[in-house]
C-alpha cells in the first residue's frame, strides 16, 4: 500500500524527498531533532502533498499546483532593506540566513539555527496534525530564524521588522516568539522576493503572549510573482492577551497562510484583519483555525480581498468554541470586490459551536465597485478610472485604518496604492 | 446657458419612463426653481443632468452652453461646471474627506488646462469656505460623510460646491432634513455663489426654502413635464392651494 503511494508521487514531491536527501548532515539539528526531520519527511512522503480531497486543502489542491520546486541551493548576496516604518529594529533573514550580530535592547534573540544544534527545538517542530503539510514541510528543512523572547513588563518604543528577503531558491524559516505578560510590543514580519527567478518559501510562526500581553504582529507578504509562499502562525493567547493580526497578502504566486489561534486565557481577544490584494495568475490560500477555549473571550475576523485578472482566493475560516467557553463573543466577515469576471473568490466560514451562551455570527460578500459610490465621485470630477482606485483603495485601506501607529498605517497604505498602480 | 428640449428619459434597468417631454430653459445668472409633487422626475432629472448612467435618454436633447452634453460622462459634465448637490449625500468609509477634494479639485483643473493647486493654497481655500459655513476641521479629518449628522452632510455638499466654483448649481432637496438655522447657513452659501454667469437650479418639494434662495423662475413638473412655469409668486400659490388645482388645470 504504501509503496503504491511512494511510487505515485508528483516531480515537486520527488524534487521534496530528493533535496531532503541531498541535505542529509548539512541541516542543523542535533539527534533529536535530526530524528524529528526524518519522522515528518517520512510523513510527507506516504502522504503526498495534500490533494483536494482532504478537506482542509478542499480549494487549494497543493498536489495539484506546486508542480515544480526550484532548486534547493541558489544563493545570491542579498542585501538589508530599509524598514517598512522607519525607527524600527530590524532582524534580518537573508535567503534564509538569520544574522548572528541581531539584537533588540532589553529582548532576548538567539539564533534559530542554533536551537537546532543544542535540539532544544526539536520539540516545536513537529506538524499540527495528520494533514499540516506546511509544518511537515518546514520542520523537515528549516535552518534558521529568530527565537525571540520579549521579558515581562517590558514596552518596546519601536517595532520589531522580522524582514526575511531572499531571491530564486528554497527558503525555510521559523520564528519562536515568546511575550513575556504585560509585556506590549509590535512585530512586523515581513516576507520579500528582491531577485529574479521563483523560490519556495516555507516560514512558521509560532507565538506566545502570557497574561496581560499587548501586541500588533502584521504578517507582510510580498513575493515575486512565481514563487510559492507557504505561511503558519501558531498563537496562542493566555488570560487577558490582546493580539491585533494583520495578514496582507500582496504577491505570489501559489500562497497559503495558515492561522491556528488558541484562546486560552480568560479575557483574551483577537483582532484579526486580512486583506489580500490578488492578481495575475495567482492562487491566494488564508485558512484560520481558531479556538476559543475558555470562558469570557472575544474576537473579530474581518478579511477584505482584491481580485483582479485571473486570480483566485480562498478564505475557509473555521471558530470552535469548546464546551465551557461560555460568553464568548466572535465575530467573522469576508468581503470581495470582485474587478474581474476571469478571477475568484471562495469562502468557508465554519462555526463549531459546543457552548450554549456564545454570540458568534459570520457573513460574507463578493460584490463590484457600489455604482452610486462611483457617480458621487464622478459627478465631483474625478474621471472613472481614478474614482475606481480611490473606491478599491478605501476598500482596504478602511481595515489598515484601524491599526493606533500612523506610520504604520502609512506604510501599509503605501504598499496597497504601489500594488493597486502595477495591478489595477 | 441650460436648455432641456423635448426631453424624455426611462430608467436604464427597467424601461420605466419618467421624463415624457420635458422643455425648460435656464439662463445664466438665474435662479430656477423646480416644484413638484413626489414621483414627478424631480431627483431623476437632476440625475441625467448629471450623468447618471441608470437612466436612459430616448429622446430629445439637453444643450449646456449651445452644446449636447448627452455623450458626457459625469466627470467630464463635473469638469464643465456642472454640479449635483446631493439629496442624500452618500458616505463613502475609506476615502479621507480632504483628500477627495483635492483630487476632485485639481482633476477639474487639469480637465480644464489649469494648473494644479499647492498643498496650502488647497487648505487655506477649504478652511476659508469652511468656517463660512461654520464646518468644523474635525469633521473634514473623517472620511467622506461617513458618520456625519443629514445637516452636516448637506452642508458638506454645499462646501464642495464652494470649493469647485461650478457654473450650474443643481441642488436637490437641498432643505430636507435641515433645522431652520442649518437651512440659513446652507442658504448663505449658496446665495454667496450668485453670480451674473453662474445658474442654478434649486430642486425643492415645499416652499420653505425659497424664503431664503429666492428664485427667479419656478416651474412645476409632474409626470415628467413642465406643467406650468411662471415666477416666484407661483411658489407661494403652491404653497397655499397644493398642487392639486394645476395638475387638474394640466389634466
Amino acid at each position: 500500500m504504501n509503496m503504491q503511494t511512494t511510487s505515485r508521487l508528483t516531480a515537486a514531491e520527488t524534487a521534496l524527498v530528493e533535496a531532503f536527501g541531498a541535505q542529509i548532515g548539512e541541516l542543523p539539528g542535533n539527534g533529536a531533532v535530526i530524528g524529528t526531520r526524518d519522522r515528518l519527511l517520512d510523513d510527507l512522503k506516504k502522504s503526498g502533498l495534500p490533494t483536494r480531497r482532504i478537506e482542509a486543502w478542499h480549494y487549494t489542491d497543493l498536489k495539484n499546483l506546486l508542480r515544480i520546486l526550484p532548486d534547493a541551493a541558489t544563493v545570491s548576496a542579498i542585501d538589508p532593506a530599509a524598514p517598512l516604518v522607519e525607527g524600527s529594529k530590524v532582524l534580518s533573514i537573508l535567503q534564509g540566513t538569520a544574522d548572528a550580530k541581531a539584537a533588540v535592547d532589553g529582548v532576548e534573540i538567539a539564533l534559530f539555527r542554533d536551537r537546532l544544534a543544542d535540539g532544544s527545538a526539536a520539540a516545536g517542530l513537529t506538524a499540527l496534525d495528520k494533514d499540516d503539510a506546511i509544518g511537515r514541510i518546514n520542520g523537515s528543512f528549516v535552518r534558521d530564524g529568530y527565537a525571540i523572547a520579549v521579558p515581562a513588563n517590558t514596552e518596546l518604543d519601536a517595532p520589531i521588522e522580522l524582514q526575511a528577503l531572499h531571491g530564486a531558491g528554497q527558503v525555510h524559516t521559523r520564528f519562536p516568539v515568546s511575550f513575556g505578560a504585560a509585556s506590549k510590543a509590535t512585530i512586523i514580519e515581513r516576507h520579500r522576493s528582491v531577485a529574479e527567478g521563483s523560490a519556495l518559501v516555507s516560514s512558521i510562526s509560532d507565538i506566545a503572549l502570557e497574561d496581560g500581553a499587548d501586541i500588533t504582529w502584521i504578517i507582510l507578504q510580498q513575493q515575486a510573482a512565481e514563487d510559492t509562499h507557504l505561511g503558519q502562525i501558531r498563537v496562542k493567547l493566555g488570560t487577558d492577551a490582546k493580539l491585533r493580526l494583520f495578514v496582507i497578502n500582496a504577491g505570489g504566486k501559489l500562497v497559503r497562510q495558515e492561522l491556528r489561534i488558541d484562546v486560552a486565557g480568560e479575557g483574551a481577544e483577537l483582532t484579526l484583519r486580512g486583506v489580500n490584494l490578488l492578481g495575475g495568475e495567482s492562487h491566494t490560500d488564508v485558512t484560520l483555525v481558531l479556538g476559543h477555549n475558555v470562558p469570557n473571550t472575544n474576537s473579530t475576523e474581518i478579511i477584505r480581498n482584491v481580485v483582479f485578472d485571473r486570480a483566485n482566493g480562498v478564505f475557509q475560516g473555521m471558530i470552535r468554541v469548546a464546551p465551557d467557553a461560555q460568553k464568548t463573543d466572535a465575530k467573522m466577515s469576508c468581503n470581495t470586490l470582485l474587478l474581474t469576471d476571469d478571477g475568484g473568490f471562495s469562502a468557508k466560514p465554519e462555526l463549531e459551536i459546543f457552548a450554549d451562551d456564545v454570540v458568534c455570527g459570520h457573513g460574507a460578500t463578493v460584490a463590484d465597485i457600489e455604482s452610486s459610490h462611483l457617480f458621487y465621485l464622478m459627478a465631483r470630477g474625478v474621471p472613472e478610472n481614478k474614482a475606481r482606485a480611490m473606491l478599491v483603495k478605501a476598500f482596504v485601506a478602511e481595515i489598515v485604518e484601524e491599526l493606533e501607529e500612523e506610520k504604520l498605517v502609512e506604510a501599509l497604505e503605501g504598499v496597497i496604492s504601489a500594488w493597486l498602480e502595477k495591478h489595477a | 446657458m441650460l436648455e432641456i428640449k423635448n426631453l424624455h428619459a426611462r430608467i436604464a434597468e427597467d424601461g420605466t419612463e419618467i421624463i415624457r417631454g420635458l422643455s425648460l430653459t435656464v439662463k445664466a445668472g438665474e435662479i430656477a426653481a423646480i416644484m413638484g409633487p413626489n414621483g414627478s422626475g424631480k431627483s431623476t432629472l437632476s440625475y441625467i443632468l448629471s450623468g447618471r448612467q441608470d437612466y436612459e435618454v430616448t429622446e430629445g436633447d439637453i444643450l449646456y452652453n449651445g452644446e449636447s452634453i448627452l455623450e458626457l460622462d459625469p466627470a467630464e459634465r463635473a469638469s464643465k461646471g456642472i454640479f449635483l448637490a446631493f439629496q442624500y449625500p452618500l458616505e463613502i468609509p475609506g476615502v479621507a474627506t480632504m483628500q477627495f477634494l483635492k483630487v476632485a479639485m485639481n482633476e477639474q483643473r487639469k480637465a480644464r488646462g489649469e494648473a494644479e493647486l499647492t498643498t496650502p493654497d488647497f487648505i487655506r481655500r477649504v478652511k476659508d469656505a469652511a468656517d463660512k459655513l461654520k464646518i468644523d476641521q474635525a469633521m473634514l479629518r473623517r472620511p467622506l460623510n461617513v458618520g456625519f449628522s443629514g445637516g452636516e452632510k448637506k452642508r458638506a455638499e454645499i462646501l464642495q460646491m464652494a470649493l469647485l466654483e461650478p457654473k450650474l448649481c443643481i441642488l436637490d432637496e437641498t432643505d430636507s432634513g435641515l433645522d431652520i438655522d442649518a437651512l440659513k447657513i446652507v442658504a448663505d452659501g449658496v446665495n454667496a455663489l450668485k453670480s451674473p454667469d453662474r445658474a442654478t437650479i434649486v430642486i425643492t418639494h415645499y416652499q420653505r426654502l425659497l424664503d431664503y434662495i429666492v428664485p427667479d423662475t419656478v416651474h412645476v413638473l409632474y409626470k415628467g413635464q413642465i406643467i406650468r412655469s411662471g415666477d416666484k409668486a407661483l411658489a407661494l400659490e403652491l404653497e397655499e392651494n397644493g398642487y392639486a388645482d394645476i395638475i387638474g388645470e394640466a389634466a
